[in-house]
């Protein structure tokens, strides 16, 4: 990978009080497609201010391009901002507001009249100069502002969940646009959104937040499948934590009943926490299952049926293709590299160590 | 059925309005255009040729619009400050500014008059401090004053409601493209609050332009606005042609300038019209 373009060392924030981002390091790759996901209050939005000059961090440095630039102010950042309510000037037609940056730079008309054309190409808007802001949907002004955005060549391009006011359709759409976008400029991506397909599909790393601390660094896959603590499981597509007993390496007591898993290092005896995602539970005849239980609901999904397992006072969600009426005994079967065993937390502070990649 | 209900709830207004705005409209048309026997004239509205006339519209217009200019410089500041301020704090402001406008018009014009005369309150502290005394009651800028202070409020209104329902993230977003805080005044927010200015200097000029009361009393006799000579012609003169066809031409500036400002605010949001 590439080189280190943004670093945050140490950055701390509180408002009234309320600590918001503690001790936050986190480092970013030229032309890295990344996603700051958490729920709200997370501290993600806040980093995203502090990148784009819009807040001062009470601690901590931040650095560009190895420059510190933690006190320069906004305009004169090589960033721009994609805001959540696109923030278009609605007393500005679409070309001059895509025009705004590049005419306080004092560039040519010809230069400008030629990124104008540039981006609205870039972003499937071409004709759309002289239409005003509201006369535009939501999806056209969110394209729009990117093209204001992009047209002033900036390193670093930092998305506040731009896709949050779009419809689902709009917005899976606007997920491809964006990779097409980021692949096509070569520049780097900072997305902020607490919706975790959004940052599945598009990131190349994936920064999960919760509480001003940083809980996971790492790919959509890894995060995923390898989740670190019962946070980032939980916020991260649906997933089974149990509350178990790691007997020794590679064996493990889940309400009850001894599992293999692939996991060593946690010695013996010790109290853990399991992930299991619900695709990942095979439904079996009881006879064939480690665990027997009972179906007590059953959705159906599309792809899949989503189902209720009663097993061992343990509600087990599965998700499969097959389906198995409510009432119905049926036994539980994990394969032993699907058992996801995390360390459970010993105080609130460990709760949301910070991760170093 | 809910319609109609509804379409009677307006009765009320629509009586107020015929019989008090209406009717009385008219009536100044019927004077304006005809002499005191009822033959039509254009005499009473051709009279504002007349030099008397023609100077205290002039001085009228003049005097308004300093006022308003002024009015609109000390406005916007404080518009910008009172918006800038976070919710709790800013209510007293307001308040604090909007409490003389709970007082009588004409108390507070009175109380001016006994501040600035020149035996009144201001002066003695002058005098006692051995300062040169002011000589400002009976002078335009006495007027001007007035205005001024009567009318400021309605400057500030409405440019205060127009910033604050600036997205910040407009701001935000000009500084994030490079514009610094002078160049993000000029090109976002002052842009964007044309229509409460242009409300404001509405709401500021056309009672400016038509008052007679400050004039009266902080003016003394000595400067007649186009508001005193249409107040005398109808007061003294008791010649209620000539007032209505002066207060007709006083109408067609007061379109005018709505007219002016109406071209300024392409969306229409703050004009009066």
């Amino acid at each position: 990978m590439s080189n280190k373009l943004i670093t945050l060392e140490n950055i701390s924030k509180s408002y009234d009080n309320h600590l918001v981002l503690d001790e936050m390091n986190l480092y970013i790759r030229e032309n890295e497609f990344v996603t700051l996901l958490g729920p709200s209050g997370c501290g993600k939005t806040t980093t995203l201010r502090i990148l784009g000059g819009f807040e001062t961090p009470d601690t901590g440095r931040v650095i560009f391009d190895g420059k510190d630039i933690t006190k320069l102010p906004a305009y004169k950042r090589q960033l721009n901002t994609v805001f959540q309510k696109y923030a278009l000037f609605t007393h500005m037609n679409i070309a001059e507001n895509i025009a705004f940056g590049l005419k306080i730079k004092n560039k040519s008309k010809a230069y400008i009249d030629d990124k104008i054309k540039y981006a609205l190409k870039l972003v499937n808007l071409e004709g759309y100069e002289n239409r005003m802001p509201d006369s535009l949907s939501g999806g056209q002004q969110q394209r729009i502002a990117i093209a204001r955005a992009i047209v002033n060549e900036p390193k670093v391009l930092l998305l506040d969940e731009p896709l949050g006011a779009l419809d689902l359709k709009l917005r899976q759409d606007m997920q491809y646009e964006l990779i097409r976008l980021k692949n096509e400029l070569g520049i780097t991506f900072i997305y902020v959104t607490h919706d975790q397909e959004e940052a599945l599909t598009m990131s190349d790393t994936i920064v999960v937040m919760n509480q001003g601390y940083i809980q996971q660094i790492g790919t959509p896959e890894m995060i995923y499948n390898e989740p670190e603590n019962a946070f980032v499981a939980d916020f991260i597509g649906d997933s089974n934590i149990i509350d178990s007993i790691m007997i020794r390496d590679e064996l493990v007591e889940i309400l009850g009943v001894k599992f293999a898993c692939v996991d060593k290092g946690f010695g013996e005896n010790v109290h853990v926490d399991v992930v299991i995602r619900p695709e990942d539970v095979e439904l079996v005849k009881p006879e064939d299952g480690t665990i027997t239980g009972e179906v007590t609901h059953i959705i159906f999904k599309g792809v899949h049926y989503e189902m209720e397992v009663m097993a061992n006072g343990y509600e087990w969600l599965v998700h499969s293709t097959k389906m198995y009426p409510v009432g119905e005994k049926v036994g539980i079967k994990v394969d032993p590299f699907n058992i996801q065993i995390m360390n459970k937390p010993e105080s609130e502070d460990e709760e949301a160590v910070q991760v170093e990649e | 059925m809910k319609n109609k209900f509804v379409k009677w709830l307006s009765l009320p207004y629509a009586v107020w309005s015929i019989a008090f705005i209406i009717i009385p409209l008219l009536m100044v048309f019927y004077f304006g255009f005809t002499d005191k026997t009822g033959k039509p004239t254009l005499a009473n509205i051709m009279s504002i040729s007349l030099p008397v006339h023609f100077k205290s519209l002039l001085i009228a217009l003049l005097l308004s619009l300093i006022s308003t200019i002024i009015c609109l410089l000390l406005s916007y500041p404080l518009a910008m400050i009172l918006s800038s301020m976070n919710k709790d704090n800013n209510k007293l402001m307001i308040l604090i500014f909007v409490l003389p406008m709970w007082m009588n018009f004409l108390l507070r014009t009175l109380a001016w008059q006994t501040l600035l005369e020149n035996e009144g309150v201001i002066n003695t502290i002058l005098r006692s401090l051995h300062l040169p005394a002011l000589k400002i009651i009976n002078t335009p800028y006495a007027i001007v004053f007035g205005m001024i202070y009567n009318f400021l409020p309605f400057m500030v209104l409405p440019i205060y409601n127009v910033l604050c329902k600036i997205d910040k993230n407009l701001l935000n977003a000009a500084r994030d493209l490079g514009a610094n805080e002078v160049q993000t005044f000029f090109k976002v927010t002052l842009p964007l609050s044309v229509p409460g200015i242009i409300s404001g200097i509405t709401m500021v000029f056309v009672p400016a332009l038509t008052t007679f009361v400050i004039s009266d009393l902080l003016g003394g006799s000595k400067i007649l606005l186009i508001g005193n000579v249409i107040e005398q012609e109808f007061t003294l003169n008791s010649n209620w042609n000539l007032g209505s066809g002066l207060s007709i031409v006083l109408m067609l500036f007061i379109v005018i300038s709505m007219i002016i400002t109406a071209v300024f605010d392409k969306d229409g949001e703050g004009s009066a019209l």
